[in-house]
């Protein structure tokens, strides 16, 4: 390993993680204090594995493919009705079009009912202590509801206040009209028993734009379908030798789970 | 009732860059040290799977778990100040290597200026120009002097950058240890524009390895990958210089360092002269301990560092009102907001690759390195494009007044995602009578101790800066062959809601005169010749750059300072 410090890292862009490690190994050999990278050789290395051991799937250089049935597409946190409503409002808010899959396409909905289960939909890391004031703009979120008691009332919100205009629940109206009601929402010209309409709408919709665009690891952007249509590469190990390129450099992109191969 | 350990020579407060710098210099020399970090512990291999927006850009994994201890915000003392619930304007670093592992680690030193601003400002432009209630004061210190100090920075760290440095920036002893990083089309873009409008961009010193470095210590790194997910995550590569794969490491060696994580220091203990030691609390248990120590190192960043002085009831506490005291005064930020973005419609740029540091710079609007006689501010801005990893959850490009939501916006973001460059200006920030911390008369942590409480808000100066600054990125962006550039010249109120920067400062400031300083050009405290105050608290002001090499430049004179306090006790000055 450390005798081929002068090779030039190096990464074929279609392959796995585990021939990665392979050449950037003899790449950055001679690290003192290892990275994860010489981590994972030296367990190799440990194992007696000089060679590689087959990956659990084949390898065919391409990300694996969706299974027939998806296990996560379950909810833990919403009813059947916000479920419909959130599938049906973020599916507004990032619209299936000519460039692809919209959101209920992508999973989002499930992205935020999953979202809503963690910690992230009990605020568990911000701080959640009594008094509760009046703020300024500039002073953010002082509400004591947590983020899912928030977003579920906003979902149920959507489906009252589209059923008292409109006489339909929210995923039944016409786009059009699911566009007035978020609308609505959006400028505060709801008002639910004062339900924080513009907070819940501005709520959502940075759910919705991470459901389509983070890891799939977390039940949204599909099958990487978020970030296949910005050209985004997902999670590459490397991109030292195409940095400097003038071109635009067009990958498949890689998740979390194409790096799951553990030493 | 707190268990009373064993004394020792020397406590530190805080493990991240300043910590470690100190630990790693102290006990290099022979001297014993315990590190107290109220966080966990980390190493490389935690970030396996680090690449993963969500988790660490969006949701914070590395920072400060709000929940346990935040601060208070008000833009005025006419307010109430209100906690900040979740994140936020700044990130605070918690755990070993603190804020210095999830940094980008772009690398400057502050200029000659920035160390006497108040008297060159005077020489060149008389008393007047400084404006009522603003705070600017020389550091007690001359970049001349601070010099050495950086170059052990650099040496230690393997910042890479050009081999010679501008005309207008400070003059270096030794050139950067290794070269700077590659060059994308982009930094091509903006420093072509740059040059031909007479300016002097230089491609931004990194402490992203740019490649196989050996440091003084022994200590062997990889180079960086421009992985492109890099500010606010770990490196997995240890390419990052961070403290827990530089500094850590060789105080570890010596067996002279006793690191104790989940160790939350509550408070000073003191006879009004001198530390006795530390308080604190074994985050798990709940159990409380009391350290005993010849030397107590507070490098708990700033917030941290002013609210134990408070909370102790160390120093004497600033006061507003009547300008008198030290602790607390002179907060300082960065003044960031002039921008100008650069749209391409026939071409599109590798956005999602980059690293923490890769982008070009420039100064020629920073400082006092032009003309301020006709305008309505002092210093100014770094100016710079940098190429960080355009991740798609944080950034979706689009021309200005696109909508939010629907058809339009999802045709647009998409569009535009890999074809917007972003000139933008890393503004100074002058300090103010009226910014400042204290402790929350309300507001409690975890513990029931009281949160430290921020009163800042943006001044004519600030917005004036901008407008001016912007103007600039504009000229330099209009000569990047694009299609379009839109700026943005102005900012109005400080808002906490959205990031902006973790270059925090002051409250602890260094200077000549203890009346108005809390510590002395070493660091050490005026009025507990003990204790020494290390990092960013120490800046009476903030310039337009990021502040790290500076904090690493003072904590290396820190340690000098301590070694020569152990030597021979008393004022080093
Ligand atoms: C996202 C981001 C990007 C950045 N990018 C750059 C950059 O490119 N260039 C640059 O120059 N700077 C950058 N910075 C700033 C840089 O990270 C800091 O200047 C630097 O890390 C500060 O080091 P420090 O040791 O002073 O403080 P910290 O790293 O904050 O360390 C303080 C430590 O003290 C601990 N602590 C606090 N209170 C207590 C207590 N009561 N008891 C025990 N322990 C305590 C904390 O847990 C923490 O580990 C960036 C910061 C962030 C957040
Ligand atoms: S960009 Fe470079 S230094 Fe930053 S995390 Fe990636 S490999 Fe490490």
């Amino acid at each position: 390993m450390a005798d081929s410090k002068k090779e030039p890292p190096h990464q074929p862009r279609d392959e796995s993680r585990r021939k990665f490690l392979k050449y950037s190994g003899t790449a950055i050999g001679g690290v003192v204090v290892g990275g994860v990278i010489g981590g994972l050789i030296g367990a190799n290395g440990k194992n007696g594995k000089t060679e590689e051991t087959p990956p659990a799937q084949p390898d065919t250089g391409k990300p694996a493919q969706a299974a027939e049935r998806d296990f996560n597409q379950a909810l833990m946190f919403f009813n059947q009705d916000q479920f419909l409503a959130a599938e049906a409002a973020a599916e507004r808010i990032y619209p299936k079009d000519d460039s692809g899959p919209g959101a209920k396409e992508l999973g989002v909905a499930f992205f935020i009912d999953h979202q809503m289960a963690s910690s992230y939909g009990l605020n568990g890391r911000e701080y959640m202590s009594p008094p509760f004031y009046k703020s300024e703009a500039t002073q953010g979120y002082q509400l004591s509801f947590k983020r899912r008691e928030l977003i579920a009332l906003g979902l149920d919100a959507l489906n009252t206040y589209s059923n008292d205009k409109l006489q339909k629940a929210f995923p039944d109206l016409a786009p059009e009209d699911q566009d007035k009601v978020l609308g609505d929402f959006e400028k505060d010209a709801v008002n639910l028993k004062g339900v924080p309409a513009s907070t819940f709408f501005s709520y959502f919709l940075n759910l919705t734009i991470e459901g389509v665009y983070a890891d799939p690891l977390y039940g949204g952007n599909k099958n990487m379908g978020g970030w296949r249509m910005r050209n985004f590469p997902g999670n590459q190990m490397s991109y030292t030798n195409d940095i400097e390129k003038d071109e635009f450099v067009k990958m498949e992109p890689l998740s979390l789970s194409d790096h799951l191969e553990i030493g | 009732m707190a268990t009373k350990l064993p004394k020792v020579p020397i406590v530190i407060v805080g493990m991240g860059w300043v910590g470690g710098i100190i630990a790693a210099e102290l006990t290099k020399a022979g001297h014993s040290v315990v590190g107290l970090e109220r966080g966990k512990s980390r190493n490389t291999q935690d970030y396996f799977h680090v690449h993963d927006e969500l988790r660490y850009a969006s949701r914070y994994e590395l920072m400060q778990d709000l929940s346990k201890e935040t601060v208070t915000f008000r833009n005025s003392d006419k307010q109430r100040a209100l906690p900040m619930r979740s994140y936020g304007s700044f990130l605070l670093g918690d755990g070993l290597g603190g804020a210095g592992v999830h940094w980008n680690g772009q690398y400057y030193r502050f200029l000659p200026y920035d160390f006497e601003i108040r008297s060159k400002t005077i020489e060149r432009y008389g008393a007047k120009k400084i404006p009522e209630g603003m705070a600017i004061r020389d550091w007690g210190i001359t970049y001349d002097q601070l010099e050495p100090y950086y170059v052990k920075f650099e040496q230690m760290a393997g910042i890479g950058g050009e081999p010679t440095t501008q005309p207008n920036v400070g003059k270096m002893s030794k050139p950067f240890p290794v070269g700077p990083m590659k060059k994308t089309p982009a930094m091509k873009l903006f420093e072509d524009s740059a040059k031909k409008l007479g300016y002097h961009p230089y491609v931004i010193p990194s402490a992203n390895l740019t490649e196989l470095y050996k440091n003084p210590d022994g200590i062997e790194r990889a180079a960086c990958q421009y992985c492109g997910y890099c500010e606010r995550f770990g490196c997995e590569y240890g390419a990052k210089s961070d403290p827990v794969v530089t500094v850590l490491p060789v105080a570890q060696k010596t067996g002279k360092l006793d690191l104790r994580t989940h160790s939350n220091v509550t408070e000073i203990l003191h006879d009004g002269k001198r530390a006795m030691g530390v308080r604190y609390v074994n985050t798990p248990t709940g159990e409380e301990y009391i350290q005993p120590a010849d030397i107590v190192i507070l490098s708990s960043y700033l917030f941290s560092n002013v609210r134990l002085l408070l909370m102790s009831k160390l120093g004497k506490p600033y006061d507003p009102k009547t300008d008198s005291g030290a602790v607390g005064r002179n907060y300082a930020y960065q003044v960031n907001g002039a921008s100008t973005n650069v749209m391409y419609e026939d071409r599109e740029f590798n956005m999602a690759m980059g690293a923490g540091a890769l982008g070009s710079s420039l100064d020629d609007f920073n400082g006092d390195n032009f003309d301020h006689a006709d305008l309505k501010f002092l210093h100014g801005a770094n100016i710079r494009f940098t190429q960080t990893g355009l991740r798609p959850i944080q950034s979706q490009p689009a021309p200005m007044g696109t909508a939010k939501w629907g058809a339009e916006f999802k045709k647009q973001t998409l569009h535009y995602a890999n074809r917007v460059l972003t000139v933008a200006a890393q503004g100074s920030s002058m300090p103010y009578r009226h910014h400042y911390l204290d402790l929350d008369p309300e507001y409690k942590d975890a513990l029931g101790q009281p949160l430290i409480r921020l009163t800042f808000d943006f001044e004519d100066q600030d917005r004036e800066l901008v407008t001016y600054i912007a103007g600039k990125t504009k000229e330099i962006a209009d000569g990047m062959g694009g299609t379009k550039t839109e700026i943005h010249d102005s900012i109005k109120q400080y808002n906490i809601v959205p990031y902006q920067s973790t270059h925090n400062t002051g409250g602890t400031i260094m200077g000549s005169d203890p009346k108005t300083s809390v510590v002395n050009n070493y660091l050490q405290m005026w009025d507990a010749e003990n204790v020494f105050i290390c990092g960013a608290s120490a800046f009476s002001h903030n310039s337009g750059f990021n502040p790290t090499a500076t904090v690493g430049a003072l904590a290396y004179r820190a340690a000098e300072g301590i070694a020569k306090y152990i030597a021979k006790p008393g004022s080093l000055v």
